[in-house]
């Protein structure tokens, strides 16, 4: 009979969080940041249609590093635990704090119970309010949750860094933050951030290489939107681009137009 | 991971392993294997005469896109269950629903069906064709079936256009004419052109229609139109509402055009339903 390989509880949980750390560390990083107007998500990556930041519910957004059918799985599945809330209760009922919590036994009973574990790290974020017009019911701070591999989870006040070679893109975003800043700069610090990480750096990082998404504080419903194309090239072009409209207006030559969006139609 | 959770357990806190599994990105029938007991009529009895019912939707096509327009009341046999009933909704963007028939699951059938449409954007990433969102719609009408025999049919109308940003592929491409969908309660989809009526007073806003209706018009006489056909609906239909300028109760409108599907105010909507009133003072017929 053959004796199994004895290993420590310890030493078994040590190969494990290795083993999905290294996974994690292969891809490229994603910044979550607050700003005046909202929730900001700033991804590199290459592939236009191999999304990382994705819209969960009416105020709460999903970001994903690490292995990709993982986070899909994880994110269909916060979609669709979302929606199911939110039809037997009500839209409001939906709650980060809520999700956050259900991805982390998630993600760590798998860490514990499965062969291998998720190479994941999730960050989930829901927008507060403005208080006006009845535009989100609960004013206060944005809320930053971000779960790891192991189902560990911590609330962030001020920006959430996963993925590849974090610690110069945490230092470079540790300098620049301000509580407040608005979207210009915020953009062009988590950009320039995200530079300072991976081969060759620092680098300038090209709109294509980029996917940027906001939940916007000041829409009532549906508050996630992606910023691409012409309006991501002016809003980094621009610095003193104020608004997200501005720039899309400046990227399309026209003057803003508030009555041409219904306001649950996220520009795509 | 966590086992297959019972139904009862709702709500869970660690995502149940159902929500895990690979599928498609419809959410009615991810509702149907994993939480059955939410679907809409979920253990309905033989209730149906004492259930209230909701009536005439009209929608007509115009130069603009298409406007859908549904009366304020809803029945219990000869009494008026309610008189500010809303059975005219956006479903998305660049489309709207309109339902006919018993009031409870209709109402529960458009949040359902507001919801596959959303459910499938935010797994997929981009929006269903209008052909795809009537389909959709067609498929939970034939699951209600069973309902519909027992006297609890749902009718819907559903109206739209083409949103040229549907696939993500060209925001500049010209959005496609306004497009109007009628239902039967076996789940048949039929298109229809120009205009149509369903309900109870459906044939005579038809007949109405049939007058009034005019290729191509702008967007404020095609409201006028529909306006005008619920009047004469509710005119030889005890079933439909008419105009209510004391409650200030009025239609409810939806124009979907390229920039969206847009719910007129009832200030709107009361200012045409006004003059309707006041011409029908000099001309009872219209």
């Amino acid at each position: 009979m053959t004796m199994p390989i004895y290993a420590s509880p310890e030493q078994f949980m040590r190969d494990r969080s290795e083993y999905a750390r290294k996974g994690i560390a292969r891809g490229r990083s994603v910044v979550v940041t607050t700003f005046s107007g909202g929730v900001l998500f700033v991804a590199e990556n290459h592939s236009p249609t191999l999304h990382k930041v994705s819209e969960i519910y009416d105020r709460i957004g999903f970001a994903g590093v690490g292995r990709y059918n993982e986070f899909e799985n994880l994110r269909t599945a916060g979609i669709r635990l979302a929606d199911v809330r939110g039809f037997s209760y009500d839209r409001r009922d939906v709650t980060g704090r809520w999700l956050a919590n259900a991805y982390a036994q998630t993600v760590g009973s798998i860490f514990s119970e499965h062969q291998k574990p998720f190479e994941v790290e999730l960050c989930v974020a829901e927008v507060s309010g403005t208080g006006a017009g009845g535009v989100g019911a609960p004013v206060g701070a944005d809320q930053l949750y971000r779960i790891s591999f192991d189902g560990s989870i911590a609330d962030e006040r001020k920006f959430v860094v996963m993925g590849g070679a974090t610690e110069p893109v945490i230092s470079a975003l540790t300098a620049s933050f301000t509580l407040g800043w608005d979207l210009p700069t915020a953009l062009g610090a988590a950009v320039s951030a995200l530079g300072t990480a991976g081969e060759g750096a620092p680098r300038e990082l090209l709109p294509t290489q980029l996917e940027v998404a906001v939940l916007d504080r000041t829409v009532a419903g549906r508050t996630f939107r992606r910023i691409q194309g012409a309006t991501l090239s002016a809003l980094l072009a621009v610095p003193n681009t104020p608004t997200v409209e501005e720039a899309e207006a400046a990227a399309a030559g026209v003057t803003p137009n508030p009555d041409a969006e219904t306001p649950d139609s996220p520009v795509e | 991971m966590t086992g297959e959770a019972p139904a009862s357990s709702w709500p869970v806190s660690a995502v149940p392993a159902a929500y895990m599994r690979p599928g498609n990105a419809s959410f009615t029938e991810f509702l149907a294997a994993a939480e059955p007991h939410l679907l809409p009529g979920h253990g309905a009895g033989q209730a149906a005469a004492a259930l209230p019912h909701a009536t005439t939707i009209v929608a007509l096509t115009c130069a603009d896109g298409v406007v859908m327009a549904g009366d304020r009341r809803a029945t219990m046999g000869n009494i008026i269950a309610q008189r500010d009933i809303e059975k005219v909704f956006i479903a998305d963007s660049h489309s709207a629903i309109g339902i006919a028939g018993t009031a409870g699951f209709a109402v529960e059938m458009v949040r359902m069906f507001q919801l596959e449409l959303e459910h499938y954007e935010k797994i997929e990433g981009v929006r269903l064709s209008l052909d795809g969102k009537a389909n959709r719609l067609a498929a939970m009408i034939r699951g209600n079936l069973a309902m519909a025999m027992q006297g609890l049919a749902v009718v819907p109308l559903f109206a739209g256009l083409e949103d040229a940003a549907a696939f993500g592929a060209d925001p500049a491409a010209a959005p496609g004419p306004g497009r109007i969908f009628s239902y039967d309660i076996a789940g048949g989809r039929y298109e229809e052109h120009d205009y149509y009526a369903v309900g109870s007073g459906s044939m005579f806003a038809r007949s109405a229609l049939k007058k009034r209706y005019e290729p191509g018009a702008d967007l404020a006489s095609t409201v006028r139109a529909a306006v005008e056909a619920l009047y004469d609906a509710a005119d030889d239909d005890s079933a439909t509402g008419g105009p209510d300028l004391t409650r200030r109760i009025f239609p409810v409108v939806v124009a979907v055009t390229a920039g969206g599907a847009v719910r007129w105010t009832n200030e709107e909507v009361g200012a045409v339903s006004e003059a309707v009133v006041a011409g029908r003072l000099l001309k009872p017929g219209g």
